[in-house]
């Protein structure tokens, strides 16, 4: 096995026992880089000698036993709407084309906090919005598994450069989805956390109300390690939860008995790919062999949870989305005549698609007239689904279902199809609209050998226990030991 | 502008398009309009489904989890210096963002 296919905490195993120093495992990462971009094009940005130096440092450090850290130089990439100091963020957006952060998102200062090496800025559909990868003003990611097919997203680029070997770990952001439904689509492990559990400081703001940073990984362990990391109350970000964080590696018990879990019987319906729904069901069935136990509960609301999150989202959007007016930052048009035109000029060129789609959704939901009519009944929605959430979560410590309803489809399948793609998120969105924590788990393939995956949703701030199951399941199957072969 | 019935079609006009691009300070192009309309009405539709649950009783979530306001001591802190805010500026001039004249 090479270096780059190992786990994070395979690799820090290496580093710590000094078999391998933190400049060959960052050399092995950006020779694959090398490889197979061209193949899977996930980065908008390589750092080459920028890592390579920075992993001399941290093995310097290492060999003077000053570093404690399990994620000490190990190589790792962030999603480009994660702010880095220094190192171009882009949003994947002609608007953020040339934006250089003055200052680190406070999960960017975690991950260097604990001597880890960045590779990298990872491709994403422009400011998140989308679910393939494909509305990224550079480029379109390709699932490592079929290089035919999309990678999913937002966060493609973070899900295909760690299943293809080409990042140790990699952090993404979570809107609707947007870190689970690639990680599924990928093969590999992918946590959005409790809203608040996690700083959304420095990361380019979305829809402020449901965006969440999280790992993907290759494994659930690692999971918990990069949790650890990351997770904490941060005075720069108002919504960010002033609660005790439990030691996430505690988590990692291969033990699942007595816990109930719960199978919403909406997510294992018609609308989910048979092959996906047996994989899911089966995963069920080893976790019920292992002591667990089933009930089949009701979701009710499943079906209003996307038309909840166009609204809210698109909403929040507009208004996020308000500063960029081509003064402070960002892209300026070349030609206008006064100022409004200069306003109109550059948001005109300087956003995509998709964005000017969701920016108009969202404004018109919140003019004058229509503001109750859609606005309002969607947030009085999300009170009811996060109701019947808390309602089956008196009988049940986790939810199981599909990630994704269907496997990664092929390039250009949905790119005129703006409903459909959202109706792809129909069990990921409910999550974020009720703030709640879920972890996404490589649990099979289908006929075209493609990944799937499954979703565990939590309580809020029980991390555990997703982590808990999530890790048993691992131990005693192997789904997560396969890697893509590109 | 338009309305939205339960059950029935509802139409958004190129009237609205424009309206609702000008409040968000975009121009389309004429090509830009119709497919915008065409996507509105899908989705505009679409979420219309919302209006099957009553919810005249229910107090809209704006945040899910309790927060109310977050203050800290008014101390003095650091702030980022002038010159690095000013770095991303498509224009400046004397340590000042750069804008067309507004005021005649």
């Amino acid at each position: 096995m090479e270096l780059y296919q190992l786990t994070v905490h395979e690799m820090s195993d290496l580093i710590r026992s000094k078999k391998v120093s933190a400049v060959e495992l960052t050399q092995s990462v950006l020779d694959r880089i090398n490889a197979v971009e061209t193949k899977v094009q996930s980065y908008i940005t390589v750092l080459g000698d920028e890592a390579l130096k920075r992993a001399k440092e941290v093995q310097e450090r290492i060999d003077k036993g000053e570093v404690k850290s399990l994620l000490a130089g190990i190589p790792m990439a962030l999603k480009d709407n994660i702010c880095t100091e220094n190192v171009k963020t882009t949003c994947a957006s002609k608007m953020l084309d040339n934006f250089i952060p003055p200052y680190d998102a406070t999960v960017s200062k975690k991950l260097y906090n604990e001597d880890t090496v960045l590779l990298g800025k990872l491709n994403m559909d422009e400011f998140a919005m989308g679910a393939s990868t494909e509305n990224s003003y550079f480029k379109i990611t390709r699932n490592p598994w079929d290089v035919e097919r999309v990678a999913g997203g937002s966060s493609g680029g973070s899900a295909a450069a760690v299943a293809a070997g080409m990042a140790g770990f990699a952090l993404g952001s979570d809107t609707g989805g947007s870190i689970r439904q690639p990680a599924s689509f990928c093969g590999i492990v992918g946590m959005k956390p409790t809203y608040g559990a996690v700083s959304r400081f420095g990361l380019v703001a979305f829809a402020s109300s449901m965006d969440q940073i999280g790992p993907l990984t290759k494994d659930v362990t690692d999971c918990a390690i990069v949790l650890n990391a990351i997770t904490g109350h941060d005075p720069m970000d108002s919504t960010s939860a002033n609660v005790k964080y439990p030691d996430y590696s505690k988590a990692l018990i291969n033990d699942v008995k007595g816990i109930r879990i719960g199978i919403p019987k909406e997510y294992i319906g018609d609308r989910t790919n048979p092959e996906v729904k047996k994989a899911v069901l089966d995963a069920a069935e080893t976790l019920k062999e292992l002591g667990a136990l089933l009930e089949e509960v009701s979701l009710p609301l499943t079906w209003y949870a996307v038309p909840v999150y166009c609204i809210i989202s698109s909403a929040e959007a507009s208004s996020n989305l308000a500063r960029y007016d081509g003064i402070k930052y960002g892209y300026r048009a070349e030609k206008y005549t006064d100022l409004l035109d200069l306003y109109i000029k550059s948001r005109s060129e300087g956003f995509g698609v998709e964005v000017k789609r969701r920016i108009l959704l969202g404004t018109y939901a919140l003019s004058s007239g229509y503001y109750d009519e859609y606005y309002k009944k969607a947030l009085q929605v999300r009170t009811l689904i996060k109701n019947s959430f808390d309602e089956v979560f008196k009988k049940c410590d986790v939810l199981l279902g599909p990630t994704v309803p269907a496997t990664a489809y092929k390039i250009g399948e949905k790119k005129e199809k703006p409903l459909e793609m959202y109706l792809g998120d129909i069990y990921t969105v409910s999550v974020n609209i009720a703030g709640l924590p879920a972890l996404t788990v490589p649990c099979g393939f289908d006929a075209n050998h493609l990944p799937i995956g499954m979703q565990l949703i939590g309580k809020p701030f029980d991390e555990s226990t997703l982590l808990r199951v999530g890790y048993t399941f691992e131990q005693n199957t192997e789904f997560h030991k396969n890697r893509a072969r590109i | 502008m338009f309305t939205i019935r339960k059950g029935i079609y509802m139409k958004v006009t190129k009237e609205t398009i424009e309206y609702v691009a000008n409040l968000a300070r975009l121009k389309l192009t004429e090509e830009e309009k119709e497919k915008f309309i065409r996507d509105m009405e899908n989705i505009i539709s679409y979420v219309d489904k919302l209006n099957e649950l009553d919810t005249s009783e229910i107090a809209p979530t704006d945040h899910v989890i309790p927060i109310n306001n977050v203050f800290r001591d008014d101390e003095v802190l650091d702030s980022y210096p002038k010159d690095k805010m000013l770095m991303n500026a498509p224009s400046k001039e004397n340590g000042c963002f750069k804008v067309p004249k507004v005021v005649e």
